[in-house]
């Protein structure tokens, strides 16, 4: 009897590689024409945070949905702690954040939080959710009375108030000004430290840098890129200068600052950390340069995407 | 993974008795609190059939009689029905309409609420209204109309009015999940208000005009003030059986479109 507990113990400590809590496996999922997952392959491992980073309508949200046992895919395998999303079971060890148009009202903070942990079996202090979502000032505000951020942090409460091992965080941070930011990304980072497991989506590339062990990128329902922060920023920094030019593959190399030369039918492609000093040399060296086009390096249309929205939510 | 699987959600998860009597403890207390502060619900809910109990039972009529019973009495009873009618419309459609179309369900279903103690906690709230507002017209009756009763009787007409409540609440989720957050209440509206005139609750039934009377023995709300007038002594001669049969067809007819619109749920998004 004791021999069977122990194995149970050491892979519920070790987030090693086997220790796969959540996945989706070649998924794709339709609403009607529109064909929100194409094969998406995805996994969350006991201990991390992964980022699912993607513009507006990526089909971020819908991952989301169908981890939560919400809807069922079109095709391929949703799996949650090794077995069905809809499982209950699985329920009382996943919290969930979601994105809600309307939350009743009239109810107050501690109410809500009152209520969603008695659904289960061993929730949080109370004092302590509060303090971990910044609500303790707020407990007996009423929720129509709170401002949006306040509201945010009041679903937050509810994903962390049973305790769960493995969290969704579907935007959390949206409509958060940059303190109540700040003060909700450590408190992320301590539930990983206590031994959990979170899933985020955001569509902020910083949010998922300073938060995520992993960062999935996805876009128009396909996932592009998978990796580190690290890894993934590499393919986004930097840019692709492409021109006609009489100057020869070795020589360009030697110009400073290029990182790789690729002949493209007549037509050079040249990758760069910073693209003026590069265009400087070149057309110092070739008078007769035409063709110039210089653009962002990989996942182009992904992060014209995200950047296009940050800019639409930061205040510059 | 379609439908079959969906439907696990419906296998339950082992807990103590006590545990779930308390999740269907704070789920009904809360859905009370939550339309006890919303100003209007209670004020259309409550205000509406006391006003029109002060106003038509005991300011205009009331030193007369309906086929023997007083005004005052008799209005009870189908101000009664109006008021319990309208609790169980309002509490239960406009909310599940709301909480549907708007999302807050789905958190509720990522969670591990057991999905009946939602349901459950809708009815008992409108039950518990249509008892406040049954109470609140008695007083009114007693205080100002001379409304005399045995406790007998009184029980009764209150406990039949409170399980009144049973097929407006089955009524309000079939319309909860076929109506969008916005479209609910002038929805329950359009059906509510003609619904009681031609059931009588306006206007005594003898003095509605024929066709109208035809019409209003395939209401429930005809069938439930009928079975509230029956326990004053005031009711149309037709056994309480054909009408409680009426009302329990009624429900089932109600539980059956709720569940369509509940199992479509499962299956696909919305919002």
């Amino acid at each position: 009897m004791i021999a069977t507990l122990e194995p149970a113990q050491a892979t519920r400590k070790s987030p090693s590689e086997d220790a796969i809590v959540a996945s989706l496996e070649a998924v794709n999922k339709n609403y009607g024409a529109v064909r929100a997952l194409r094969g998406v392959n995805f996994r969350v491992r006991a201990g991390e945070i992964v980022a699912l980073l993607g513009p507006n309508g990526a089909g971020k949200t819908t991952a989301v949905k169908l981890l939560l046992g919400l809807m069922p895919p079109n095709a391929g395998k949703v799996r949650v702690f090794g077995g069905d999303p809809t499982d209950p079971e699985n329920r009382l060890r996943t919290g969930a954040m979601l994105q809600v148009g309307r939350v009743p009202e009239t109810l107050r903070v501690r109410e809500h939080i009152d209520l969603f942990s008695t659904y289960y079996p061993n929730p949080m202090p109370a004092s302590e959710v509060l303090a971990a979502a910044g609500l303790e000032k707020l407990r007996d505000r009423k929720y129509g009375e709170l401002s949006g951020g306040q509201k945010q942090r009041v679903l937050f409460a509810l994903a962390i108030c049973g305790d769960p091992d493995l969290l969704f965080l579907d935007e959390p941070t949206v409509g958060l000004d940059v303190e109540a930011r700040r003060l909700l990304w450590e408190e992320i980072r301590h539930m990983v430290s206590r031994g959990k497991t979170v899933l985020l989506t955001t569509h902020y590339l910083q949010e998922a840098d300073a938060l995520a062990d992993r960062i999935a990128v996805i876009n128009q329902g396909e996932i592009i890129a998978q990796g580190t922060p690290a890894e993934i920023k590499a393919l986004t920094s930097g840019k692709k200068i492409r021109c006609i030019t009489r100057i020869g593959v070795n020589e360009l190399r030697q110009i400073p600052g290029v990182k790789e030369v690729r002949e493209d039918r007549e037509a050079v492609e040249i990758h760069a950390a910073e693209a003026e000093p590069v265009v400087r040399e070149l057309l110092a060296r070739d008078a007769a340069l035409a063709g110039l086009e210089i653009t962002r390096a990989g996942l182009e249309e992904a992060f014209l995407a995200l950047t296009q929205d940050a800019a639409q939510l930061s205040p510059n | 993974m379609s439908t079959a699987a969906m439907t696990l959600n419906s296998v339950r998860i082992e807990r103590s008795p006590r545990h779930t009597a308390t999740i269907y403890w704070k789920e009904a207390k809360y859905e009370f609190l939550k339309n006890l502060r919303l100003r209007v619900y209670t004020a259309s809910v409550l205000s509406f059939p006391l006003m029109f109990y002060v106003l038509f039972g005991l300011v205009l009529n009331a030193k007369q009689a309906i086929g023997g019973t007083g005004v005052p009495t008799y209005m009870i009873a189908t101000w009664g029905t109006f008021g319990v009618m309208g609790a169980s419309l309002f509490g239960t459609a406009a909310g599940l309409a709301s909480d549907r179309g708007l999302g807050w369900l789905q958190v509720k279903r990522a969670s591990p609420m057991p999905p009946f103690a939602y349901f459950a906690a809708k009815l008992v709230t409108s039950m518990i209204f249509s008892t406040i507002i049954v109470l609140a017209l008695f007083a009114l009756g007693v205080a100002f109309g001379g409304v005399r009763m045995p406790l007998t009787e009184f029980a009764r007409l209150l406990g039949t009015l409170v399980a009144g409540s049973l097929p407006f609440s089955a009524m309000g989720l079939a319309l909860g999940y076929f109506a969008g957050p916005n479209s609910a209440p002038p929805m329950i509206n359009l059906i509510y208000l003609p619904m009681s005139f031609c059931s009588g609750l306006w206007v005594p039934f003898m003095f509605l005009p024929h066709v109208v009377q035809q019409i209003a023995r395939v209401l429930p709300p005809y069938h439930l003030s009928q079975l509230a007038l029956g326990a004053v002594g005031a009711g149309w001669r037709e056994p309480s059986a054909a009408h409680w049969g009426a009302l329990i067809a009624f429900t089932m007819i109600c539980l059956g479109a709720a569940r369509i619109g509940f199992q479509r749920d499962q299956e696909k998004m919305y919002g």
